[in-house]
Protein backbone atom coordinates (compact mmCIF):
# COMPACT_ATOMS: atom_id res chain seq x y z
CA UNK A 1 0.00 0.00 0.00
CA UNK A 2 1.63 3.52 -0.92
CA UNK A 3 1.33 6.80 0.28
CA UNK A 4 -2.55 8.20 -0.04
CA UNK A 5 -2.93 11.70 -0.80
CA UNK A 6 -5.79 13.85 -2.79
CA UNK A 7 -4.93 16.04 -4.92
CA UNK A 8 -7.37 18.50 -5.98
CA UNK A 9 -7.02 19.14 -9.85
CA UNK A 10 -9.00 22.42 -11.07
CA UNK A 11 -11.21 24.77 -11.29
CA UNK A 12 -8.74 26.22 -12.44
CA UNK A 13 -5.70 24.49 -14.17
CA UNK A 14 -3.71 24.55 -17.47
CA UNK A 15 -5.14 21.99 -19.63
CA UNK A 16 -8.95 22.87 -18.60
CA UNK A 17 -10.49 25.92 -20.68
CA UNK A 18 -13.34 25.22 -18.53
CA UNK A 19 -13.58 25.07 -14.89
CA UNK A 20 -14.57 21.65 -13.15
CA UNK A 21 -13.10 20.19 -10.43
CA UNK A 22 -11.63 17.21 -9.48
CA UNK A 23 -10.58 15.45 -5.99
CA UNK A 24 -8.32 12.93 -7.10
CA UNK A 25 -7.38 10.12 -4.45
CA UNK A 26 -3.90 9.04 -4.95
CA UNK A 27 -1.92 5.70 -3.87
CA UNK A 28 1.65 6.66 -4.89
CA UNK A 29 1.34 7.73 -8.73
CA UNK A 30 -2.12 5.78 -9.07
CA UNK A 31 -5.24 6.96 -9.08
CA UNK A 32 -7.84 4.72 -6.89
CA UNK A 33 -10.69 7.40 -7.17
CA UNK A 34 -11.65 10.86 -8.49
CA UNK A 35 -14.28 12.47 -7.53
CA UNK A 36 -15.63 15.80 -9.53
CA UNK A 37 -17.71 18.63 -8.51
CA UNK A 38 -18.86 20.72 -10.52
CA UNK A 39 -21.23 23.63 -10.85
CA UNK A 40 -18.97 26.68 -11.32
CA UNK A 41 -20.78 27.33 -15.41
CA UNK A 42 -24.28 27.01 -14.09
CA UNK A 43 -26.67 29.96 -15.55
CA UNK A 44 -30.08 28.13 -14.66
CA UNK A 45 -30.96 29.27 -18.39
CA UNK A 46 -33.42 25.94 -18.69
CA UNK A 47 -35.17 28.38 -16.18
CA UNK A 48 -35.03 31.18 -18.68
CA UNK A 49 -37.97 30.04 -20.87
CA UNK A 50 -40.23 31.86 -18.51
CA UNK A 51 -38.80 34.80 -19.12
CA UNK A 52 -38.10 34.98 -22.79
CA UNK A 53 -40.62 33.79 -25.80
CA UNK A 54 -40.26 30.28 -27.28
CA UNK A 55 -39.05 32.04 -30.65
CA UNK A 56 -36.56 34.54 -28.96
CA UNK A 57 -35.46 31.26 -26.69
CA UNK A 58 -33.41 30.45 -29.76
CA UNK A 59 -30.42 32.61 -29.12
CA UNK A 60 -30.14 31.19 -25.58
CA UNK A 61 -30.40 27.81 -26.39
CA UNK A 62 -27.34 28.53 -28.79
CA UNK A 63 -25.69 29.49 -25.77
CA UNK A 64 -25.68 26.56 -24.13
CA UNK A 65 -22.70 25.92 -25.26
CA UNK A 66 -20.71 28.11 -28.08
CA UNK A 67 -18.88 25.37 -29.59
CA UNK A 68 -21.89 23.00 -30.32
CA UNK A 69 -23.99 26.98 -30.59
CA UNK A 70 -25.85 25.48 -34.20
CA UNK A 71 -26.50 22.07 -32.26
CA UNK A 72 -28.38 23.31 -29.47
CA UNK A 73 -30.13 25.91 -31.80
CA UNK A 74 -31.41 22.87 -34.24
CA UNK A 75 -32.03 20.52 -31.46
CA UNK A 76 -34.30 23.29 -29.72
CA UNK A 77 -35.95 23.99 -32.56
CA UNK A 78 -36.33 20.42 -33.61
CA UNK A 79 -38.32 20.14 -29.71
CA UNK A 80 -40.61 23.09 -30.43
CA UNK A 81 -41.45 21.95 -33.97
CA UNK A 82 -42.19 18.04 -32.92
CA UNK A 83 -44.70 19.91 -31.10
CA UNK A 84 -46.06 22.25 -33.26
CA UNK A 85 -46.26 19.68 -35.83
CA UNK A 86 -44.66 22.11 -38.13
CA UNK A 87 -42.85 20.06 -40.90
CA UNK A 88 -39.94 21.96 -42.15
CA UNK A 89 -39.17 22.24 -45.77
CA UNK A 90 -36.84 19.82 -47.35
CA UNK A 91 -33.60 22.85 -48.25
CA UNK A 92 -33.80 24.16 -44.60
CA UNK A 93 -33.25 20.08 -43.67
CA UNK A 94 -30.17 19.84 -45.93
CA UNK A 95 -29.00 23.83 -45.14
CA UNK A 96 -29.50 22.15 -41.03
CA UNK A 97 -27.29 18.75 -41.78
CA UNK A 98 -24.70 21.44 -44.03
CA UNK A 99 -24.12 23.42 -41.31
CA UNK A 100 -24.34 20.56 -38.25
CA UNK A 101 -21.56 18.53 -39.92
CA UNK A 102 -19.80 21.47 -40.44
CA UNK A 103 -19.99 22.11 -37.04
CA UNK A 104 -18.92 19.06 -35.82
CA UNK A 105 -15.53 19.37 -38.14
CA UNK A 106 -14.19 22.52 -36.04
CA UNK A 107 -15.61 20.89 -33.01
CA UNK A 108 -13.44 18.01 -33.73
CA UNK A 109 -10.28 19.93 -34.83
CA UNK A 110 -10.55 22.21 -31.66
CA UNK A 111 -10.53 19.36 -29.55
CA UNK A 112 -7.90 17.65 -31.32
CA UNK A 113 -5.53 20.70 -30.95
CA UNK A 114 -6.84 21.00 -27.30
CA UNK A 115 -5.19 17.45 -26.87
CA UNK A 116 -2.31 18.23 -28.20
CA UNK A 117 -1.44 21.29 -26.31
CA UNK A 118 -2.70 19.03 -23.13
CA UNK A 119 0.20 16.71 -23.97
CA UNK A 120 2.67 19.27 -24.99
CA UNK A 121 2.58 19.21 -28.50
CA UNK A 122 2.05 22.88 -29.13
CA UNK A 123 2.85 23.24 -32.72
CA UNK A 124 0.16 20.09 -33.47
CA UNK A 125 -2.11 22.37 -31.49
CA UNK A 126 -1.28 25.53 -34.21
CA UNK A 127 -2.17 23.44 -36.76
CA UNK A 128 -5.21 22.01 -36.12
CA UNK A 129 -6.37 25.42 -35.20
CA UNK A 130 -5.45 27.05 -38.37
CA UNK A 131 -6.96 24.66 -40.07
CA UNK A 132 -10.55 24.91 -38.15
CA UNK A 133 -10.12 28.63 -39.12
CA UNK A 134 -11.15 27.46 -42.75
CA UNK A 135 -14.92 26.36 -41.38
CA UNK A 136 -15.05 29.83 -39.41
CA UNK A 137 -14.84 31.38 -42.59
CA UNK A 138 -17.19 28.92 -44.31
CA UNK A 139 -19.66 30.05 -40.83
CA UNK A 140 -18.41 33.55 -41.40
CA UNK A 141 -19.63 33.96 -45.31
CA UNK A 142 -22.90 31.92 -45.06
CA UNK A 143 -23.97 33.66 -41.78
CA UNK A 144 -21.92 36.69 -40.48
CA UNK A 145 -20.89 34.85 -37.16
CA UNK A 146 -17.62 33.10 -36.48
CA UNK A 147 -19.03 30.85 -33.30
CA UNK A 148 -22.43 31.66 -32.63
CA UNK A 149 -24.48 32.45 -35.75
CA UNK A 150 -28.22 31.98 -35.02
CA UNK A 151 -29.08 30.55 -38.33
CA UNK A 152 -31.95 28.03 -37.05
CA UNK A 153 -35.14 29.12 -36.31
CA UNK A 154 -38.36 27.57 -35.69
CA UNK A 155 -39.70 26.79 -38.82
CA UNK A 156 -36.42 26.34 -41.27
CA UNK A 157 -33.43 28.38 -41.28
CA UNK A 158 -32.80 31.91 -41.35
CA UNK A 159 -30.08 31.99 -44.40
CA UNK A 160 -30.12 30.62 -47.70
CA UNK A 161 -26.71 29.53 -49.32
CA UNK A 162 -26.14 30.41 -53.07
CA UNK A 163 -25.65 27.18 -55.25
CA UNK A 164 -22.71 28.92 -56.26
CA UNK A 165 -21.38 29.38 -53.12
CA UNK A 166 -22.08 25.96 -51.78
CA UNK A 167 -20.13 24.33 -54.79
CA UNK A 168 -17.06 26.83 -52.99
CA UNK A 169 -17.48 25.28 -49.86
CA UNK A 170 -17.57 21.37 -51.42
CA UNK A 171 -14.21 22.88 -53.11
CA UNK A 172 -12.98 24.18 -50.15
CA UNK A 173 -13.63 21.11 -47.90
CA UNK A 174 -12.07 18.85 -50.74
CA UNK A 175 -9.03 20.60 -50.68
CA UNK A 176 -9.44 20.35 -46.65
CA UNK A 177 -9.23 16.57 -46.62
CA UNK A 178 -5.48 16.46 -47.39
CA UNK A 179 -4.24 18.86 -45.07
CA UNK A 180 -6.47 17.21 -42.32
CA UNK A 181 -4.71 14.23 -42.95
CA UNK A 182 -1.50 15.29 -42.72
CA UNK A 183 -1.94 16.59 -39.31
CA UNK A 184 -3.79 13.75 -37.78
CA UNK A 185 -1.57 11.29 -39.23
CA UNK A 186 0.93 12.56 -36.79
CA UNK A 187 -1.01 11.58 -34.39
CA UNK A 188 -1.54 7.83 -34.62
CA UNK A 189 2.48 7.59 -36.48
CA UNK A 190 4.39 9.73 -33.80
CA UNK A 191 5.58 7.68 -30.95
CA UNK A 192 5.62 10.27 -28.39
CA UNK A 193 1.68 10.86 -28.94
CA UNK A 194 0.97 7.42 -29.53
CA UNK A 195 2.49 6.13 -26.37
CA UNK A 196 0.86 8.76 -24.14
CA UNK A 197 -2.71 7.57 -25.87
CA UNK A 198 -2.25 4.00 -26.33
CA UNK A 199 -3.23 1.63 -23.91
CA UNK A 200 -4.66 4.78 -21.27
CA UNK A 201 -7.78 5.09 -19.98
CA UNK A 202 -9.61 2.23 -20.39
CA UNK A 203 -13.14 1.80 -20.56
CA UNK A 204 -14.31 -1.11 -21.20
CA UNK A 205 -17.56 -2.17 -23.29
CA UNK A 206 -19.20 -3.24 -20.29
CA UNK A 207 -18.22 -0.17 -18.40
CA UNK A 208 -19.62 1.95 -21.47
CA UNK A 209 -22.63 0.47 -21.22
CA UNK A 210 -23.22 0.69 -17.06
CA UNK A 211 -22.23 4.05 -17.54
CA UNK A 212 -24.52 5.16 -20.30
CA UNK A 213 -21.88 6.72 -22.28
CA UNK A 214 -22.35 8.63 -25.20
CA UNK A 215 -20.54 9.91 -28.36
CA UNK A 216 -17.14 9.16 -29.42
CA UNK A 217 -16.80 7.76 -26.30
CA UNK A 218 -18.93 5.27 -26.40
CA UNK A 219 -17.87 4.35 -30.03
CA UNK A 220 -14.50 4.07 -28.96
CA UNK A 221 -15.56 1.24 -27.08
CA UNK A 222 -16.94 -0.81 -30.02
CA UNK A 223 -20.62 0.53 -29.47
CA UNK A 224 -21.89 1.84 -32.80
CA UNK A 225 -24.43 4.45 -30.85
CA UNK A 226 -25.03 6.99 -33.18
CA UNK A 227 -28.26 9.00 -33.54
CA UNK A 228 -27.62 9.85 -36.99
CA UNK A 229 -28.64 6.77 -38.38
CA UNK A 230 -32.41 6.99 -37.02
CA UNK A 231 -32.60 11.05 -37.06
CA UNK A 232 -34.89 11.87 -39.71
CA UNK A 233 -35.10 15.74 -38.99
CA UNK A 234 -32.13 16.40 -40.98
CA UNK A 235 -30.95 14.46 -43.97
CA UNK A 236 -29.01 12.25 -42.48
CA UNK A 237 -31.22 8.55 -44.46
CA UNK A 238 -30.41 10.28 -47.56
CA UNK A 239 -26.33 10.15 -47.07
CA UNK A 240 -23.88 7.56 -47.13
CA UNK A 241 -22.46 7.51 -43.73
CA UNK A 242 -21.81 4.56 -41.52
CA UNK A 243 -20.80 5.39 -37.53
CA UNK A 244 -17.31 5.40 -37.00
CA UNK A 245 -16.41 2.63 -34.29
CA UNK A 246 -13.37 0.93 -32.92
CA UNK A 247 -12.56 -1.44 -30.06
CA UNK A 248 -9.34 -1.02 -28.51
CA UNK A 249 -11.53 1.52 -25.73
CA UNK A 250 -8.56 4.04 -24.84
CA UNK A 251 -7.16 7.32 -25.50
CA UNK A 252 -6.40 6.42 -28.87
CA UNK A 253 -9.30 4.74 -30.24
CA UNK A 254 -10.92 7.71 -28.93
CA UNK A 255 -8.83 10.12 -30.97
CA UNK A 256 -9.40 8.16 -34.19
CA UNK A 257 -12.94 7.57 -33.76
CA UNK A 258 -13.14 11.46 -33.98
CA UNK A 259 -10.88 12.15 -36.58
CA UNK A 260 -12.20 9.42 -39.01
CA UNK A 261 -15.54 11.39 -37.86
CA UNK A 262 -14.27 14.38 -39.81
CA UNK A 263 -13.24 12.46 -42.88
CA UNK A 264 -16.87 11.34 -42.79
CA UNK A 265 -18.16 14.70 -42.10
CA UNK A 266 -16.44 16.37 -45.11
CA UNK A 267 -17.57 13.54 -47.05
CA UNK A 268 -21.32 13.95 -45.96
CA UNK A 269 -21.16 17.60 -46.54
CA UNK A 270 -20.09 17.43 -49.89
CA UNK A 271 -22.54 14.72 -50.98
CA UNK A 272 -25.78 16.76 -49.43
CA UNK A 273 -23.83 19.67 -51.69
CA UNK A 274 -24.63 17.37 -54.69
CA UNK A 275 -28.27 16.79 -53.67
CA UNK A 276 -29.39 19.85 -52.20
CA UNK A 277 -32.68 20.59 -53.94
CA UNK A 278 -34.31 24.05 -54.73
CA UNK A 279 -37.17 25.45 -52.79
CA UNK A 280 -38.24 27.46 -49.36
CA UNK A 281 -36.10 27.41 -46.66
CA UNK A 282 -38.88 27.99 -43.73
CA UNK A 283 -42.48 28.09 -43.30
CA UNK A 284 -44.24 30.71 -41.16
CA UNK A 285 -45.54 29.57 -37.28
CA UNK A 286 -48.56 30.08 -36.03
CA UNK A 287 -50.13 29.47 -32.73
CA UNK A 288 -48.23 28.77 -29.31
CA UNK A 289 -46.82 25.48 -28.26
CA UNK A 290 -48.98 23.16 -26.08
CA UNK A 291 -48.35 19.63 -24.79
CA UNK A 292 -44.57 17.88 -23.93
CA UNK A 293 -42.52 16.80 -26.71
CA UNK A 294 -38.81 15.34 -26.63
CA UNK A 295 -36.16 15.50 -29.41
CA UNK A 296 -32.69 13.65 -29.78
CA UNK A 297 -29.61 15.06 -31.76
CA UNK A 298 -26.64 13.62 -32.01
CA UNK A 299 -23.74 16.33 -31.32
CA UNK A 300 -19.91 16.27 -32.07
CA UNK A 301 -19.73 15.04 -28.15
CA UNK A 302 -22.53 12.89 -28.42
CA UNK A 303 -26.46 12.67 -28.12
CA UNK A 304 -28.20 15.41 -26.44
CA UNK A 305 -31.68 15.01 -25.47
CA UNK A 306 -33.96 17.91 -25.29
CA UNK A 307 -37.62 18.21 -23.50
CA UNK A 308 -40.11 20.97 -23.79
CA UNK A 309 -43.47 21.44 -22.32
CA UNK A 310 -46.02 24.43 -23.65
CA UNK A 311 -48.99 25.57 -21.93
CA UNK A 312 -50.39 27.51 -25.30
CA UNK A 313 -48.95 30.85 -24.49
CA UNK A 314 -45.92 32.32 -25.56
CA UNK A 315 -43.99 31.38 -23.40
CA UNK A 316 -42.78 27.41 -22.20
CA UNK A 317 -43.32 26.26 -19.22
CA UNK A 318 -40.58 23.88 -18.70
CA UNK A 319 -37.19 22.92 -21.02
CA UNK A 320 -34.77 20.39 -20.27
CA UNK A 321 -31.72 19.16 -22.05
CA UNK A 322 -29.61 16.30 -21.25
CA UNK A 323 -26.18 16.98 -23.08
CA UNK A 324 -23.56 14.57 -23.76
CA UNK A 325 -20.97 15.53 -21.23
CA UNK A 326 -23.26 15.38 -18.38
CA UNK A 327 -23.44 11.19 -19.75
CA UNK A 328 -19.76 10.92 -20.14
CA UNK A 329 -18.97 12.48 -16.48
CA UNK A 330 -19.34 8.28 -15.24
CA UNK A 331 -17.46 7.30 -17.81
CA UNK A 332 -14.67 9.62 -16.94
CA UNK A 333 -14.26 8.49 -13.34
CA UNK A 334 -14.40 5.01 -14.30
CA UNK A 335 -10.98 5.73 -17.14
CA UNK A 336 -9.17 7.25 -14.35
CA UNK A 337 -9.87 4.13 -11.93
CA UNK A 338 -6.27 2.82 -11.63
CA UNK A 339 -4.40 5.06 -14.24
CA UNK A 340 -0.83 7.40 -13.71
CA UNK A 341 -1.69 10.81 -12.03
CA UNK A 342 0.13 12.24 -15.33
CA UNK A 343 -2.43 10.72 -17.68
CA UNK A 344 -4.90 12.77 -15.92
CA UNK A 345 -4.96 15.63 -17.98
CA UNK A 346 -5.11 13.13 -21.36
CA UNK A 347 -8.18 11.68 -20.05
CA UNK A 348 -10.23 13.69 -18.55
CA UNK A 349 -9.69 15.74 -22.28
CA UNK A 350 -10.73 12.99 -24.52
CA UNK A 351 -14.54 12.54 -23.35
CA UNK A 352 -13.89 16.00 -24.87
CA UNK A 353 -15.73 18.09 -21.70
CA UNK A 354 -17.56 20.92 -22.18
CA UNK A 355 -18.89 21.98 -18.90
CA UNK A 356 -20.79 24.54 -19.88
CA UNK A 357 -23.02 22.02 -21.69
CA UNK A 358 -23.45 20.14 -18.62
CA UNK A 359 -24.18 22.78 -16.20
CA UNK A 360 -26.04 24.94 -18.78
CA UNK B 1 0.10 51.07 -28.60
CA UNK B 2 2.33 52.28 -25.63
CA UNK B 3 6.10 50.97 -24.89
CA UNK B 4 6.19 48.00 -22.66
CA UNK B 5 9.67 47.01 -20.76
CA UNK B 6 8.01 44.08 -20.47
CA UNK B 7 5.98 41.00 -22.70
CA UNK B 8 3.18 41.20 -20.70
CA UNK B 9 1.73 37.78 -20.26
CA UNK B 10 -2.29 36.88 -19.73
CA UNK B 11 -3.95 34.58 -17.92
CA UNK B 12 -7.48 33.16 -19.14
CA UNK B 13 -10.33 31.80 -17.04
CA UNK B 14 -13.75 31.12 -17.71
CA UNK B 15 -16.17 32.46 -15.56
CA UNK B 16 -19.34 30.78 -16.17
CA UNK B 17 -19.38 31.69 -20.24
CA UNK B 18 -20.90 29.91 -22.24
CA UNK B 19 -17.30 28.95 -24.23
CA UNK B 20 -18.03 30.69 -27.33
CA UNK B 21 -15.98 34.15 -26.16
CA UNK B 22 -13.09 31.06 -24.72
CA UNK B 23 -13.40 29.94 -28.03
CA UNK B 24 -12.17 32.85 -29.38
CA UNK B 25 -9.98 34.17 -26.89
CA UNK B 26 -8.09 30.96 -27.84
CA UNK B 27 -8.46 31.72 -31.18
CA UNK B 28 -6.03 34.56 -30.66
CA UNK B 29 -3.09 32.67 -29.38
CA UNK B 30 -3.62 30.67 -32.77
CA UNK B 31 -2.24 31.20 -35.74
CA UNK B 32 -4.38 33.60 -37.89
CA UNK B 33 -4.47 36.19 -35.39
CA UNK B 34 -1.19 35.55 -33.49
CA UNK B 35 -1.14 37.45 -30.35
CA UNK B 36 2.16 35.88 -29.50
CA UNK B 37 3.89 38.12 -32.13
CA UNK B 38 3.60 40.90 -29.66
CA UNK B 39 5.14 38.74 -27.07
CA UNK B 40 1.72 37.86 -25.59
CA UNK B 41 2.41 34.58 -24.13
CA UNK B 42 -0.63 33.09 -22.50
CA UNK B 43 -0.08 31.14 -19.06
CA UNK B 44 -1.42 29.09 -16.96
CA UNK B 45 -0.36 30.57 -13.65
CA UNK B 46 -1.60 33.76 -12.11
CA UNK B 47 1.62 34.57 -10.40
CA UNK B 48 3.44 34.71 -13.89
CA UNK B 49 0.13 37.19 -15.51
CA UNK B 50 0.54 40.39 -15.54
CA UNK B 51 -3.46 40.39 -18.08
CA UNK B 52 -6.21 38.83 -16.39
CA UNK B 53 -9.04 38.19 -19.79
CA UNK B 54 -12.15 36.66 -18.01
CA UNK B 55 -15.35 35.27 -20.25
CA UNK B 56 -18.67 35.09 -19.20
CA UNK B 57 -21.01 36.76 -16.29
CA UNK B 58 -19.94 34.86 -12.93
CA UNK B 59 -22.17 32.84 -11.27
CA UNK B 60 -22.49 32.55 -7.63
CA UNK B 61 -20.23 29.54 -7.30
CA UNK B 62 -17.38 30.96 -9.45
CA UNK B 63 -17.31 34.51 -7.39
CA UNK B 64 -14.42 33.45 -4.91
CA UNK B 65 -12.23 31.51 -7.98
CA UNK B 66 -12.41 34.50 -9.73
CA UNK B 67 -11.24 36.60 -6.87
CA UNK B 68 -8.69 34.46 -6.06
CA UNK B 69 -7.11 33.97 -9.40
CA UNK B 70 -7.14 37.96 -9.23
CA UNK B 71 -5.21 38.30 -5.80
CA UNK B 72 -2.66 36.21 -6.66
CA UNK B 73 -1.46 38.03 -9.83
CA UNK B 74 1.27 40.26 -8.60
CA UNK B 75 0.68 44.19 -9.19
CA UNK B 76 1.01 45.82 -11.87
CA UNK B 77 -2.18 43.94 -12.82
CA UNK B 78 -4.97 44.60 -15.52
CA UNK B 79 -8.31 42.90 -15.85
CA UNK B 80 -9.90 42.74 -19.21
CA UNK B 81 -13.41 41.77 -19.59
CA UNK B 82 -14.23 39.69 -23.02
CA UNK B 83 -17.54 39.88 -24.18
CA UNK B 84 -21.41 40.99 -23.39
CA UNK B 85 -21.53 38.67 -20.66
CA UNK B 86 -18.44 39.72 -18.63
CA UNK B 87 -19.50 43.25 -19.49
CA UNK B 88 -22.96 43.30 -18.08
CA UNK B 89 -24.52 39.75 -18.09
CA UNK B 90 -25.29 39.90 -21.53
CA UNK B 91 -28.34 37.21 -22.56
CA UNK B 92 -28.13 35.65 -19.30
CA UNK B 93 -28.44 39.12 -16.98
CA UNK B 94 -31.48 37.58 -15.77
CA UNK B 95 -30.91 34.05 -14.57
CA UNK B 96 -30.95 34.06 -10.64
CA UNK B 97 -27.16 33.19 -10.11
CA UNK B 98 -25.72 35.37 -12.22
CA UNK B 99 -23.94 38.15 -10.48
CA UNK B 100 -24.16 39.81 -14.09
CA UNK B 101 -20.94 41.40 -15.12
CA UNK B 102 -17.15 40.63 -14.15
CA UNK B 103 -16.91 43.61 -12.29
CA UNK B 104 -19.54 42.82 -9.48
CA UNK B 105 -16.44 40.65 -8.85
CA UNK B 106 -13.35 42.35 -9.42
CA UNK B 107 -12.68 45.83 -10.64
CA UNK B 108 -12.14 45.23 -14.27
CA UNK B 109 -10.23 47.86 -16.57
CA UNK B 110 -11.01 47.19 -20.50
CA UNK B 111 -14.54 45.89 -21.60
CA UNK B 112 -14.54 43.84 -25.16
CA UNK B 113 -17.98 44.23 -26.30
CA UNK B 114 -19.38 40.76 -29.03
CA UNK B 115 -21.26 37.64 -28.25
CA UNK B 116 -19.12 36.25 -28.96
CA UNK B 117 -16.15 38.96 -29.35
CA UNK B 118 -14.52 38.86 -32.08
CA UNK B 119 -10.96 37.98 -31.86
CA UNK B 120 -9.53 41.57 -33.58
CA UNK B 121 -11.61 43.14 -30.66
CA UNK B 122 -10.06 40.77 -27.96
CA UNK B 123 -6.76 42.00 -29.38
CA UNK B 124 -8.11 45.68 -28.86
CA UNK B 125 -8.70 44.80 -25.96
CA UNK B 126 -5.41 43.43 -24.63
CA UNK B 127 -3.91 46.35 -26.50
CA UNK B 128 -5.97 49.33 -24.75
CA UNK B 129 -4.89 47.29 -21.39
CA UNK B 130 -1.42 47.38 -21.94
CA UNK B 131 -1.64 50.97 -21.60
CA UNK B 132 -3.61 50.47 -18.15
CA UNK B 133 -0.70 48.73 -17.34
CA UNK B 134 1.84 51.06 -18.24
CA UNK B 135 -0.28 53.53 -16.17
CA UNK B 136 0.14 51.39 -13.18
CA UNK B 137 3.34 50.16 -13.59
CA UNK B 138 4.64 54.15 -13.44
CA UNK B 139 2.19 54.56 -9.97
CA UNK B 140 4.09 51.42 -8.76
CA UNK B 141 7.60 53.02 -9.60
CA UNK B 142 6.96 56.31 -8.17
CA UNK B 143 5.47 54.76 -4.98
CA UNK B 144 1.80 56.26 -5.26
CA UNK B 145 0.62 53.03 -3.58
CA UNK B 146 -2.43 54.29 -2.00
CA UNK B 147 -3.56 55.03 -5.64
CA UNK B 148 -3.06 51.77 -6.72
CA UNK B 149 -4.57 50.01 -3.97
CA UNK B 150 -7.58 52.23 -4.32
CA UNK B 151 -7.77 51.07 -8.54
CA UNK B 152 -7.34 47.54 -7.13
CA UNK B 153 -9.61 47.35 -4.00
CA UNK B 154 -12.12 44.03 -4.76
CA UNK B 155 -15.35 45.50 -4.83
CA UNK B 156 -18.04 43.77 -1.45
CA UNK B 157 -18.75 40.31 -2.38
CA UNK B 158 -22.56 40.14 -4.05
CA UNK B 159 -25.61 39.08 -2.38
CA UNK B 160 -25.45 35.56 -4.75
CA UNK B 161 -22.40 34.22 -3.24
CA UNK B 162 -22.92 31.98 -0.24
CA UNK B 163 -19.06 32.18 0.84
CA UNK B 164 -17.55 34.24 3.28
CA UNK B 165 -15.59 37.13 2.74
CA UNK B 166 -12.32 35.29 4.06
CA UNK B 167 -12.49 32.04 2.27
CA UNK B 168 -13.60 34.40 -0.68
S1 LIG C 1 -20.86 37.03 -24.54
FE1 LIG C 1 -22.04 35.58 -25.79
S2 LIG C 1 -20.48 34.19 -26.64
FE2 LIG C 1 -19.52 35.29 -24.94
S3 LIG C 1 -19.78 33.95 -23.17
FE3 LIG C 1 -21.53 35.36 -23.21
S4 LIG C 1 -23.14 34.29 -24.33
FE4 LIG C 1 -21.22 33.26 -24.75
Amino acid sequence: MGKHTVVPFGPQHPVLPEPIHLDLELDDEKVVRAIPSIGYIHRGLEKLVEKREFKEYVFIAERICGICAFGHGWGYCKSVEGLMNIEIPLRAKYLRTIWHELSRIHSHLLWLGLMADGMGFESLFMHSWRLREKVLDIFEKTTGGRVIFSACKIGGVRRDIEDSELHGIAEILRGMRDEVREITDIFFKEPTSVSRLKDVGILSKEAAVATCAVGPMVRASGIPLDYRVADTSGVYRELNFTPVTTDTCDCYGRCWVRVQEIFASLDMICQAIEKIPAGDIAVPVKGNPNGEYFARLEQPRGEAFYYVKGNNTTHLTRFRVRTPTNMNLPAMVEALKGCDYADVPMIVLTIDPCISCTER
Amino acid sequence: MSFMKKSPWVIHYDGSSCNGCDIEVLACLTPLYDIERFGIVNTGNPKHADIFLVTGAVNAQNVPVVRQIYSQMPEPKVVVAVGACAASGGVFHDCYNIIGGVDKAIPVDVYVPGCAARPQAIIDGVVQGLAVLEAKRKLLAEGKLEELEQKDQLPPLPPQTHVKEDQA
